[in-house]
């Protein structure tokens, strides 16, 4: 049953990456030179209504589907890991077009040279578990 | 407006995501697209030798039938939702990336100088894919999550690391458009 679930959740999300064409390689150098309003809007508008709904689950206890306390994991502190990692993240989501989620709805789309960069994906994060304890956090 | 067959406007695409963080936080799960990366290496035994990949893969599968789901997703929009694969960017762009060398601007999905079968005889283009992918999976383990884990979870629940990770993104970004795809294309 959950996996079904898991499964129509994800069904839903990869048809809304691609009619959202925010799986557009175009779409995304688009918005680096601030030449549309569209990925703005989705961004900006998912994030609005994720604050609400987030401060919402918060503030009203919300239990989840499954009658658990919902908690919120807060995000270890730091800098240079964010930002480090941030700028080369962008850096490689503006050369490939494709942030993870995207990345398998190109592919399930038909693009196989999508798995050229999935898999160049799995290598980076293998290279970063490698490293992790001699990088600065 | 045909929300089946012509593109989704972003009033639509943005309640939609929203919707999806949503319903995973409601089955007691969180919304972030990279963490299934980390997940693979340890499914295939990288946790024998690195730390950071031996945890219980299985307690994480979930994420991976997400990933099945959106592969599953993209097909179906792609083959049954989608007759005009066109992406409707402004004028300005079209011209820029015209000047860049990409022809397929206006007239595509994804470019085809990039994306099309072509590239897997082309070492420029490959090397291009692969360094892109590298740069993301690199960068989202080492930021702690990708888009969907700082730009719309971590935002959400009003996190200043997600903020830096964010702000990072668009310094990266910004810096591959404006200044290195002149010297790369």
């Amino acid at each position: 049953m959950r996996t079904t679930i898991y499964l129509a959740i994800g069904i839903l999300f990869g048809i809304t990456m691609f009619k959202s064409e925010a799986a557009s390689w175009f779409r995304i150098y688009e918005m680096f030179q601030f030449q549309a309003f569209h990925m703005y809007g989705i961004i900006g508008l998912a994030l609005i209504l994720g604050i609400l709904i987030t401060q919402g689950i918060k503030k009203f206890k919300v239990k989840s589907f499954y009658k658990n306390t919902v908690h919120f994991e807060p995000k270890d502190k730091g800098v240079v890991r964010y930002l480090v990692g941030g700028v080369l993240f962008g850096l490689g989501w503006a050369l490939a077009g494709a942030c993870p989620g995207p990345m398998y709805t190109l592919l399930g789309a038909g693009y196989l040279s999508m798995a050229v960069v999935i898999l160049a994906a799995i290598l980076g994060t293998f290279v970063y578990g490698v490293l992790k304890d001699k990088l600065p956090h | 407006m045909d929300l089946i067959y012509e593109p989704w406007p972003w009033y639509v695409s943005g309640p939609m995501i929203a919707l999806i963080m949503f319903l995973l936080i409601m089955v007691d799960k969180r919304f972030g697209m990279s963490s299934n990366l980390r997940t693979v290496c340890s499914m295939v035994g990288a946790g024998k030798n690195v730390t950071f990949f031996n945890f219980d893969w299985k307690a994480q599968r979930w994420n991976l039938i997400v990933v099945l789901g959106a592969i599953i997703g993209g097909f179906l929009a792609a083959n049954f939702m989608t007759p005009n694969e066109a992406v409707a960017i402004s004028p300005e762009t079209i011209s820029d990336l015209k000047n860049l060398g990409f022809e397929s601007a206006g007239t595509a999905y994804l470019p085809t100088e990039l994306f099309s079968n072509a590239v897997f005889s082309d070492f420029k283009v490959l090397a291009i894919l692969i360094i892109g992918g590298f740069l993301v999976g690199f960068g989202a383990r080492y930021a702690g999550g990708c888009t969907s884990g700082h730009a719309i979870s971590g935002l959400s629940n009003l996190q200043l690391p997600s903020l830096i990770a964010v702000i990072g993104f668009f310094i990266g970004g910004l810096l591959m458009v404006h200044v290195l795809f002149p010297l790369i294309f």
